[in-house]
């Protein structure tokens, strides 16, 4: 079966463009924000979304993802409401691939084996799991392959070749390319050693390569091509909605996300 | 002293244990593991830290038998003599005031082998941010400490003395506030700046290598205690208690009896009861998940969500514990209770009153155990108890408990 999120970012590159990924908190602001603000990146010509299910001590994220996570949560968005949402998500009308985006000890409450296939049933695509390195995936990968899902591993420029192999062997449907050192969190440029490592990812797979984390600029996106397939944004679309008043959300979010994706100038 | 009890390649004491960390960090995990390992079998590497333990912390701590209270909780025999005898090994004689210090010194040694001279940690009581601020000053390496906004509150005499000790203390004001998100923000740091800087990880926590290598530093106490117990009572003791936050004081007085005939009793934070939901017990009231790196016991809902720790006692006050108690509990090797935040200040001035020393409240949940456990025993029982640290900076804190206005 081939993978549709890998066929979204191929189809995107087939059009001269870096394919767009982008990231939302699952049931932030609100417990029933998320399929309209789902819809919103869709209009404003997103290629796949990542919905991070929040988790109570999010390691790998910065302020602003820690801040939308405890506000979602304290709005009772939990593990057991994932394949929920993602029906909702779907009933919205939204087609393009999703990806669910959480830590370990979330899919492990639930059960790992039930977790893949239930939020498989409900209409997502893939799992990237944060927290999980190769050595601990296996169960976790096989699942994801057994329900049909994609399982995407995340590397770091810290990742030694013998790590970026490992990982590359559990992969499909892309492989997230953590740009710096650090957590989550919109960064002013993009780190000059990024070719490089992109570079040693490269030589090992023909998945596509997604980079993220620090990208909140058009400029960051184009600084891509050629060098990388997708761009994944998180904290910057967070900041967005945080900053935006409630009954201008979904179109401040979509005119902003235009922007990245080169549809609009930006206005300042 | 050879390790007794050994995690897996992948880290795990049985299914606990392992490295569930951010990909960016498991590099320096696999060169701190290696290391960790050529230092602990490189015999200077040895010798220095044998020498700094003993001339700048103090060792070896002393084993005192406590006889007013033994005779107290068991009463005296036809002769006069304790029925039950218990023994404190004297980790508040230590530098600095609790057992912390053992771990920092070898880390401190190991970050410097490492090349590494920033040093963060992560501290609840601040016993061991003022540990780590202390060795730092000594190796002259720049020194971070993160500590939850609420544990400055209720420890603002160990956050002076860390700034004293040329430490930058920096508040966190995530999530509960303490213990916790302290380390939730040292990791943070880490992922941003793993080429230059070790993580000081205070207790028997975290992924693969700290709990094995926290261990080791810690079985100090359990080596000496062995020896200076065979040469005051010729034989060992029946019992081994200590309090179980991370657990690693009391990892390090167990593991050297680990193929002894000596039961292991490991006392957690109740808080205000195992029921309340407002407890610190996760071996007592949790279940396994992943928090912080490794599998093991901790307290979360039904969604994984990690639920917040009570207890009086800033350094018990953590939702997680290391991964090799968890092994020890389903293993059945030791046993683990839990005892009050009232009970735990009932032993807190029991020890004050019987021996003269003033333990810390954490210290002072495993006195509160013995009151349970010392009536209950066969005469002549031995009792070997882990006094993980002096009380002075928990002056504030219990005279606020006990209703006693300081002016
Ligand atoms: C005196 C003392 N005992 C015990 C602890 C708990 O830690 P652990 O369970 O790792 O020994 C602390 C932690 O701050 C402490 O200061």
């Amino acid at each position: 079966m081939t993978s549709r999120v890998r066929a979204a970012i191929e189809q995107a590159n087939a059009e001269g463009r870096v394919a767009f990924v982008a990231y939302l908190v699952a049931g932030y602001p609100e417990p029933d924000a998320t399929p309209a603000l789902a819809k919103a990146l869709v209009e404003a010509g997103t290629d796949v979304i990542e919905l991070g299910l929040p988790f109570s001590d999010p390691l790998a994220d910065g302020a602003t993802i820690q801040r939308a996570s405890t506000q979602a949560l304290q709005g009772g968005m939990s593990v057991q409401r994932c394949p929920g949402l993602i029906r909702e998500i779907r009933s919205a009308g939204v087609v393009i691939p999703l990806i669910v985006m959480t830590y370990y000890n979330p899919i492990l409450a639930y059960g790992q084996d039930g977790f893949v296939k239930d939020v498989a049933k409900a209409g997502a695509d893939g799992l990237i799991a944060v927290d999980v390195p190769p050595e601990e995936a296996h169960e976790l990968s096989e699942g994801c392959q057994g329900a049909g899902l994609d399982y995407v591993p995340l590397l770091a420029p810290t990742s030694t070749d013998e790590r970026v192999a490992l990982a590359v062997r559990q992969a499909s449907g892309f492989v997230y390319c953590v740009s710096v050192a650090g957590v989550t969190g919109a960064r002013e440029a993009l780190p000059e050693e990024l070719g490089t490592f992109l570079d040693r990812v490269r030589r090992q797979t023909d998945l596509p390569l997604a980079v993220g984390f620090g990208i909140s600029r058009r400029e960051h996106v184009e600084s891509l091509s050629g060098r990388a397939d997708a761009a994944i944004v998180g904290s910057a679309i967070v900041e967005v909605i945080e900053a935006a008043p409630r009954d201008e959300r979904e179109e401040r979010l979509q005119a902003y996300v235009e922007v990245l994706t080169g549809r609009r100038q930006a206005s300042d | 002293m050879t390790a007794i009890v050994r995690p897996d390649e992948r880290g795990r004491f049985g299914d606990f244990g392992g490295r569930f960390v951010p990909e960016t960090l498991m590099t320096a995990l696999g060169e701190l593991e290696q290391a960790f390992e050529e230092a602990w079998h490189d015999d200077a590497f040895r010798a220095e830290l044998d020498a700094l333990l003993k001339n700048f912390v103090g060792r070896p701590t002393a084993l005192y038998f406590a006889e007013n209270l033994s005779k107290r909780l068991s009463g005296e025999a036809a002769d006069g003599s304790a029925k039950v005898r218990i023994y404190l090994k004297r980790e508040d004689l230590a530098h600095t005031g609790a057992h912390k210090i053992n771990n920092a010194v070898a880390q401190g040694l190991l970050a410097r082998r490492l090349g590494k001279r920033r040093i963060i940690a992560e501290t609840g009581a601040g016993q061991h941010g003022v540990a780590t601020a202390t060795v730092c000053a000594m190796f002259g390496q720049e020194c971070i400490v993160y500590m939850g906004a609420e544990d400055v509150q209720r420890q603002a005499l160990n956050v002076f003395r860390m700034k004293l000790l040329g430490a930058e203390v920096r508040v966190v004001e995530s999530g509960s506030q303490t213990l916790k998100d302290a380390i939730n923000e040292a990791i943070r740091d880490w992922v941003t700046n793993v080429e230059t800087t070790h993580y000081l990880l205070g207790s028997a926590v975290g992924p693969h290598p700290y709990p094995l290598m926290v261990r080791e530093f810690q079985s100090v106490i359990g080596n000496e205690a062995r020896e200076q117990m065979l040469e005051a009572e010729g034989r060992l003791p029946d019992y081994a208690v200590a309090c179980v936050g991370g657990g690693s004081n009391a990892i390090g007085l167990f593991h050297p009896f680990y193929e002894d005939d000596v039961s292991f009793i490991g006392v957690e934070a109740a808080g205000e009861g195992l029921d309340s939901g407002r407890t610190a017990a996760p071996l007592s009231a949790g279940s396994p998940g992943v928090l912080h790196g490794a599998y093991s016991y901790l307290l979360q809902d039904e969604g994984g969500q990690i639920e917040e720790a009570h207890s009086i006692s800033a350094g018990l006050d953590y939702p997680g514990v290391g991964p090799e108690h968890s092994f020890y509990k389903v293993s059945e090797r030791a046993e683990y209770v839990a005892a009050t935040d009232n009970e735990a200040l009932e032993g807190f001035k029991l020890l004050s009153e019987t021996e003269g020393i003033i333990p810390a409240l954490e210290p002072a949940h495993a006195i509160a155990h013995l009151s349970k456990l010392v009536p209950t025993l066969p005469d002549d029982s031995i009792v070997l108890v882990g006094l993980s640290g002096r009380g002075d900076k928990d002056m504030d804190a219990a005279a606020k408990a006990l209703g006693v206005h300081l002016t």
